[in-house]
């Protein structure tokens, strides 16, 4: 592998982390509130696949588009993404979560109805949209956009790192510096104590369902920009993703961005240096090897911290 | 007893309990269970306006029960939670602040990953617009906090996590404060300091209702003190008759005296 090659793998490897970080934040976030591994949240992001799509379809994306027309196409699969993804994160946490935390259920009980509603929601989208693959109306010819180190960068990799680097941004901030970033802080740390200054769990724990669905749903858009979405696209990114939350220490939002990015090039040099088939073995490698020496991940220790 | 001399013009939790003006919090015959297990078997207590109230009693009296059931925590079984007057039991927590309760609670738990100041701005978070005089006011009673206030709480030492959740307890402007043993595992000068700083936020108009196993203290800082025992009240009258009391004093002061 010559060192150009490299560098390409590299930016395609930190292109798919960057999604792999904004899912990974998802999983993070509603583990930070409610020690839950929500393992829906693979269908969130599957669902703001169907929702670009969906919204594209209807606008039938001129043939040969301008420049202008196709930010517009782009700006609203984002949107369409965003608006599906947070609907379905909103509807499972009431409809699937709620319920048993009223009864004070176990944890098994709540990552049994995680896995329950993720065979619930894929197959939905099956029987709905056709379990087959999906083509993505064409926004925009994926030309190169600019050149690094002999490495060509497309247009849709210019996308989605631009999108993903938005939302980490906007993450940070919400966390760190709202209101709603305070309240999920404080119920991070002992729910208990949060609610005798006036926190509202449920509230909170809704809007950290919602402001995750929001960004797996991009995440799901931007998957399939200019490619195709299926009902079964979920699983992979999914678990990878949640590998990353794990790896950068569950309930730490930077821990999910560098747990992300991390396995995106991994992932990238575990195909290029053997073959596809390979694909997922060398980012679970690492996790394991990693959990093996900080059972806590990467940034494990400052779980609610930063969560 | 100099301290309790200047009070002794105001009404008394006694007479307030019969007639008189409507106390500030008022407990009857509060039932409490744990599943099966019946924490209070029908508490009953008043704590007037602007005065403290001390509730005294062994470890699993049910002193914390009693607080939690005040604050929201705990919906008691049968009984009611009266505010000003106002049934208020059924309503959680996070909506009771709201009428000027402030709980600090056992074991302190301040927000350990958080600086002081973020403990202290969480206080407020029950406030649309927080008011910057409240942090002044925090610091000025603890000026500790103020020079440390980027220090995560965690890292802390007891006292001075106990004067940050009390600190924060206040940034939501309580009228009442419920404390829960807030001299446990501290240093005796620690714990003189405390007092000394819960003395001037009830002088300066809060009204304290303080659970302590430390009774001495406690019972000098109050105008009125009850005794719990396995989830019923067996004793209660003035501060300075309790601390007078030879049953109270071999109970409770024997192995508390500092
Ligand atoms: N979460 C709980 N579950 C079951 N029993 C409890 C719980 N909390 C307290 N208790 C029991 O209730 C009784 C009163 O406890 P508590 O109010 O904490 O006492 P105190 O604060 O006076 O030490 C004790 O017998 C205790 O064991
Ligand atoms: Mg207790």
């Amino acid at each position: 592998m010559s060192l150009s090659d490299s560098w390409d793998v590299l930016v395609l490897g930190l292109v798919l982390g960057s999604l792999y970080a904004v899912i990974a934040i998802g999983y993070t976030l509603v583990y930070g509130v409610l020690q839950l591994l929500n393992f829906a949240h693979s269908e969130v992001f599957m669902a703001g696949g169907f929702g670009g799509v969906i919204a594209l379809t209807i606008v039938e994306p001129a043939v040969d588009p301008s420049g202008m027309q196709s930010a517009v196409y782009v700006l609203l699969g984002i949107c369409a993404g965003a608006i599906l993804g947070g609907t379905i994160a909103f509807g499972l946490e009431k409809a699937a979560y709620r319920p048993l935390r009223r009864r004070n259920a176990p944890r098994l009980v709540f990552l049994i109805t995680a896995i329950g509603a993720s065979f619930f929601l894929y197959n939905l989208a099956g029987k709905l949209f056709g379990r087959y693959p999906i083509a993505m109306p064409t926004m925009y010819e994926n030309k190169t956009v600019f050149t690094v180190f002999g490495t060509r960068v497309s247009i849709t990799q210019l996308i989605i790192v631009g999108a993903a680097l938005v939302m980490l941004a906007a993450v940070d901030v919400i966390v760190n510096r709202t209101k709603l970033g305070s309240g999920i802080r404080a119920v991070a740390q002992d729910p208990e104590v949060a609610s005798l200054m006036g926190v509202d769990i449920d509230k909170v724990v809704s809007r950290t369902f919602v402001l995750g669905g929001l960004l797996g749903g991009v995440a799901g858009f931007l998957f399939g920009t200019n490619l195709q979405v299926e009902y079964t696209m979920g699983f992979l990114p999914g678990i990878t993703a949640f590998a990353a939350a794990v790896l950068g220490g569950i309930g730490n939002v930077r821990g999910a961005v560098l747990g992300g990015l991390l396995l995106g090039v991994v992932e990238a040099f575990t195909v290029e240096i053997w073959s596809d088939a390979w694909r997922y073995v060398g980012a679970f490698a690492v996790l394991v090897l990693v959990l093996m020496f900080r059972p806590t991940g990467l940034l494990g220790e400052r779980v609610g911290r930063a969560a | 007893m100099s301290t309790n001399l200047d009070k002794d013009a105001l009404p008394q939790p006694g007479d307030a309990a019969t007639d008189g003006p409507t106390p500030l919090l008022e407990l009857r015959d509060l039932h409490v269970y744990y599943g099966a297990i019946e924490a209070l078997k029908g508490v009953s207590l008043t704590v007037p306006h602007g005065q403290v109230v001390a509730l005294l009693g062994a470890n699993g009296a049910g002193k914390s029960t009693t607080l939690k059931a005040a604050s929201g925590m705990l919906r008691p079984r049968t009984g009611d939670v009266l505010l000003r007057g106002e049934r208020v039991d059924g309503i959680k927590s996070h909506e009771l602040v709201r009428f000027g309760i402030g709980h600090v609670p056992e074991g302190r738990r301040v927000f350990a990953r958080m600086t002081i100041l973020e403990n202290l701005k969480m206080g407020a978070y029950r406030l649309r617009r927080p008011d910057p005089t409240d942090l002044e006011r925090v610091f000025t009673l603890f000026p500790v906090l103020a020079e440390r206030r980027k220090q995560i709480a965690g890292t802390l030492s007891g006292g001075e996590q106990q004067m940050l959740a009390i600190g924060r307890a206040l940034m939501g402007k309580p009228d009442l404060l419920l404390l829960d043993e807030p001299s446990m595992g501290l240093a005796p000068l620690i714990v003189q300091q405390i007092f000394e700083i819960l003395r001037e936020i009830n002088e300066q108009g809060t009204t304290l209702l303080l659970v302590e196993q430390n009774a001495s203290q406690a019972l000098r800082l109050a105008d009125y003190g009850y005794v719990l025992e396995t989830g019923a009240v067996v004793m209660s009258d003035q501060a300075d008759a309790l601390l007078s009391d030879p049953r109270v004093r071999a109970a409770y002061l024997g192995e508390a005296v500092e």
